[in-house]
């Protein structure tokens, strides 16, 4: 038996808010429900909140990279909020370069990178 | 390399034969980076390394233990962690610490980036033998 993260859905964005430290089958059942999600709710953006991450390895960078390559391909945009500055400044030295990942300070911004400021997504 | 623990704080051992136990070695080694007082980044550092390292031993090698504490040399203080593995060893060191050299399906980035994360590394392995790979992050 596995953790699953909950998908929430704003409008066409589905929202992910990682809160804890994620065991490896949990990033990989996340992975998969998303692509499932994005087909299933025709969603246009995915929203992927790590700001509680207290460190990204290179298992949860290759996550972030394969939601993103995913959801391009399912016609979708992903993008990652609230990265830490140290983990940023880790990913980087460990050589993860998140390539192809979009990214965005925190929430608002993310969504508004979506083209969805916040206010407009339909209640 | 022979890790000079702090005296009077014996290493913990942690088991490494499923993937929960990742989490519970990142959190050890969070706790002891906090203790120890390493900065933030040097704290995410020493996790994100121990993390790659704790995935090799039991991706690769089959599964084994970590030993993490406290150390001191001289004035100063850190962090250590050795991972330890009977497993089938690393036939090519060099190439395994090559950046984007994998033998399985992964980055080819743990080894590579947890070496460039933290201040000591030490990698002994022997065909057949295992792999015992050791790393130490200081206060600075
Ligand atoms: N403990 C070990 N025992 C045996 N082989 C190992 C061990 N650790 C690493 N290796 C070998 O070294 C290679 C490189 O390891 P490294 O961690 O750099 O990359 P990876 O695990 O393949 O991918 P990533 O860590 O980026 O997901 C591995 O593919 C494996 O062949
Ligand atoms: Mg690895």
């Amino acid at each position: 038996m596995s953790e699953r993260i909950p998908v929430l859905r704003i409008g066409d964005v589905l929202l992910v808010s990682v809160q804890f430290d994620l065991e490896d089958q949990t990033v990989l059942n996340l992975q998969e429900d998303l692509a499932e999600q994005i087909v299933a709710t025709s969603a246009s953006g995915v929203v992927i909140d790590i700001s509680a991450l207290e460190i990204v390895d290179s298992f949860v960078g290759r996550m972030l990279s394969t939601v993103a390559a995913v959801s391009r391909v399912l016609d979708a945009r992903t993008v990652v909020v609230g990265m830490r500055p140290a983990v940023a400044i880790t990913l980087v030295e460990l050589g993860l370069s998140l390539g192809g990942v979009s990214t965005a300070l925190d929430l608002e911004k993310g969504l508004a990178k979506l083209g969805r400021p916040v206010g407009s997504a339909p209640r | 390399m022979t890790t000079p623990w702090q005296a009077g704080a014996e290493p913990r051992s942690y088991p490494i034969h499923r993937s929960s136990d990742l989490v519970h070695i990142r959190q050890a080694v969070r706790a002891l980076s906090q203790e120890c007082g390493l900065s933030l980044v040097d704290q995410t550092k020493m996790i994100t390394a121990a993390s790659e390292l704790a995935r090799n031993t039991l991706v690769y090698g089959g599964g084994g233990a970590v030993r993490t504490g406290l150390v001191g040399a001289d004035a100063r203080r850190g962090v250590a962690a050795v991972f330890e593995d009977a497993g089938p060893g690393i036939p090519d060191v060099e190439q395994a610490m090559t950046d984007g050299w994998t033998s399985g399906s992964g980055l080819g980035l743990g080894l590579s980036g947890a070496r460039r994360l933290v201040d000591d590394f030490d990698l002994r392995t022997a065909p057949g033998e295992g792999t015992v790979v050791t790393i130490v992050k200081w206060v600075r």
